[in-house]
């Protein structure tokens, strides 16, 4: 039935509306084995509650999900078989013991009694078994939240924000067990931590106002070039230099160039820039971090 | 499914100190009115000998024992039943269940059977305190069971009620004062109702309640309660399949 089986998550059309306010506008996603991807937006953008629609926990206006080749809307109890969530704020039942919390989550996704203590052991919640959620610290409750999605071994993935309330070295343990989940099954996570996605995942998408505004594989922003003159060119001329697919406009003077595939066209740039007396003032290849992406992405025009 | 849901429930009901404390209070007003019902007995037990057909024991005791559980049940079983939806929306616990291979339905039947559980018990333990008065003499056991099974079906008409009503609302104090609302409106409307006709009598799940509660078992009450239950879980089937 499922012609990419390495199609683990299939979103389309996702639109859901609060009243006359648009959360989510149109946005459609894809999620193969094996990869881990970064929902970068700004508080606000409609993250949450994308992940809600992806779970089944938010009904869209409209769109559809697909799971594991399973529509997630005509056949939901197959479909959530294959998920796993952990939502912005932890499902923990505040009065159970950490075990007694761990078992009732892996008899209600059908996993094995082994299952409960090899999670306990991969989210480091060893010592703790006996305690009360309630009585954990916010770092134990969100490694819980954490060991409650990943406990049955789901082929999907869907964290919000799972880092959030951890301390530096807890969030490296965290990032490893992510990044290792990753190589196995698919992930989604969200986050408005930059260094985190640029470290862990392998995609990233980034919304904003409920809009998909961009898409694309870690790294590749990096190739792009930061070049600023006193007299600017204008733009068809700066595409016109050897190697050149793009030029954005950045602010007065200051473009960015997007390079051919295998392309360096710094020094080509550089010759055209005393050519033509533009006044270079500054290049930064390979400088043009997501930070940068996303902050001129999401920033409210003044 | 069902029944791990439900397990968790009476888990979790029993953890927490609720539970206990309504108990003991149930059980020590019921033990308060048994006594003093039993006090009364014995005192016009000699009197009673020259009527024709005297009531029984279990009538003169255990009817209005049984009849006192069902006011008291009617109090507090919206105290259970206001935390079973309103306080998973609330701390977002719900999301478990329904990110879980397991349906509306199943959510729903699981929860009430947990709450029905618990509430046996405590019928069980009304039912036990009858039964001491074995120690003097015999009992009208057929009373007794419709007395069971007139109380147990309450229970559950009061639990399906509350349950809807803890859907509605993600503050379980909410869920709580309406839950006792209801059933005290659904109770009330059988007074001053009995010239109009009797529309208002049928909805009253207190009147079927008194059929059982004077030994008779008629299929239309259990009906009634069984339709009553049915009625509400599926509302609440509806509501947590649409809290999306």
């Amino acid at each position: 039935m499922n012609s990419h089986p390495s199609l683990l998550l299939h979103a389309q059309g996702l639109r859901r509306t609060y009243g006359s306010l648009v959360a989510v506008d149109n946005v459609s996603l894809e999620l193969r084995r094996g990869e881990v991807l970064g929902f970068l937006g700004p508080n606000g953008a409609g993250k949450s509650t994308t992940m809600r629609m992806l779970t089944g926990n938010l009904k869209p206006d409209s769109g559809k999900v697909v799971l594991c080749g399973i529509d997630l809307y005509d056949r939901p109890l197959d479909a959530k078989a294959k998920l796993g969530y952990l939502p912005e704020i932890p499902p923990l039942y505040k009065e159970m013991r950490v075990d007694d919390y761990l078992r009732f989550v892996a008899k209600l996704h059908g996993a094995k009694r082994e299952a409960v203590e090899q999670t306990k052991t991969r989210c480091g919640l060893l010592d703790v078994g006996k305690r009360l959620i309630g009585a954990l610290s916010k770092g134990y409750q969100q490694r819980l939240g954490i060991a409650q999605a990943i406990l049955h071994d789901p082929e999907i993935i869907i964290l919000d924000e799972p880092t959030s309330g951890l301390d530096p070295n807890q969030i490296m343990e965290i990032r490893t067990l992510i990044r290792e989940l990753g190589d196995r099954h698919g992930v989604i996570l969200s986050t408005h931590i930059l260094s985190e996605v640029e470290s862990l995942c392998d995609r990233v998408e980034i919304l904003h106002h409920g809009k998909k505004i961009y898409s694309g594989k870690i790294g590749a922003e990096r190739q792009s070039i930061e070049i600023g003159f006193r007299n600017p060119p204008s733009r068809e001329e700066l595409a016109g230099v050897d190697g050149v697919a793009g030029v954005e406009t950045l602010s007065a003077g200051l473009f960015l160039i997007h390079p051919l595939k295998d392309c360096d066209p710094t020094e080509a740039l550089i010759r055209k820039a005393s050519e033509g007396n533009w006044g270079l003032q500054r290049i930064n290849p390979g400088r043009y971090s997501l930070e940068k992406v996303f902050a001129r992405l999401t920033k409210e025009p003044s | 499914m069902i029944r791990i849901v439900a397990a968790k429930e009476i888990r979790m009901l029993f953890a927490s100190p609720l539970a206990w404390i309504v108990l003991a209070i149930f059980q020590a007003i019921l033990a308060w009115i048994f006594l003093a019902r039993l006090d009364a007995f014995l005192g016009v037990q000699a009197r009673l000998q020259y009527l024709l057909n005297p009531p029984g024991v279990t009538q003169w005791i255990s009817a209005p024992l049984f009849s006192a559980a069902m006011m008291i049940f009617l109090m507090i079983i919206p105290l259970f039943t206001m935390r079973l939806v309103a306080e998973e929306v609330r701390n977002q616990t719900l999301t478990l269940l329904i990110s879980a291979p397991i349906s509306p339905v199943q959510i729903v039947i699981g929860k009430f059977l947990g709450l029905m559980v618990f509430l046996l018990a405590a019928i069980m333990l009304v039912l036990l305190m009858s039964l001491t008065l074995l120690a003097g003499g015999r009992l009208d056991f057929g009373l007794l069971f419709s007395n069971v099974l007139g109380l147990s079906l309450a229970a559950g008409g009061f639990s399906a009620l509350g349950l809807y009503i803890s859907c509605l609302t993600k503050h379980p104090f909410l869920a709580g004062i309406g839950g006792i609302g209801a059933l005290l409106g659904l109770w009330a409307v059988s007074f001053g109702t009995e010239k109009i006709g009797n529309a208002f009598q049928v909805l009253s799940p207190a009147r079927h309640f008194e059929n059982f509660n004077q030994g008779l078992v008629d299929t239309g009450d259990i009906a009634y309660f069984i339709l009553f239950i049915a009625l509400f879980l599926m509302l609440s089937v509806w509501r947590i399949g649409n809290l999306k």
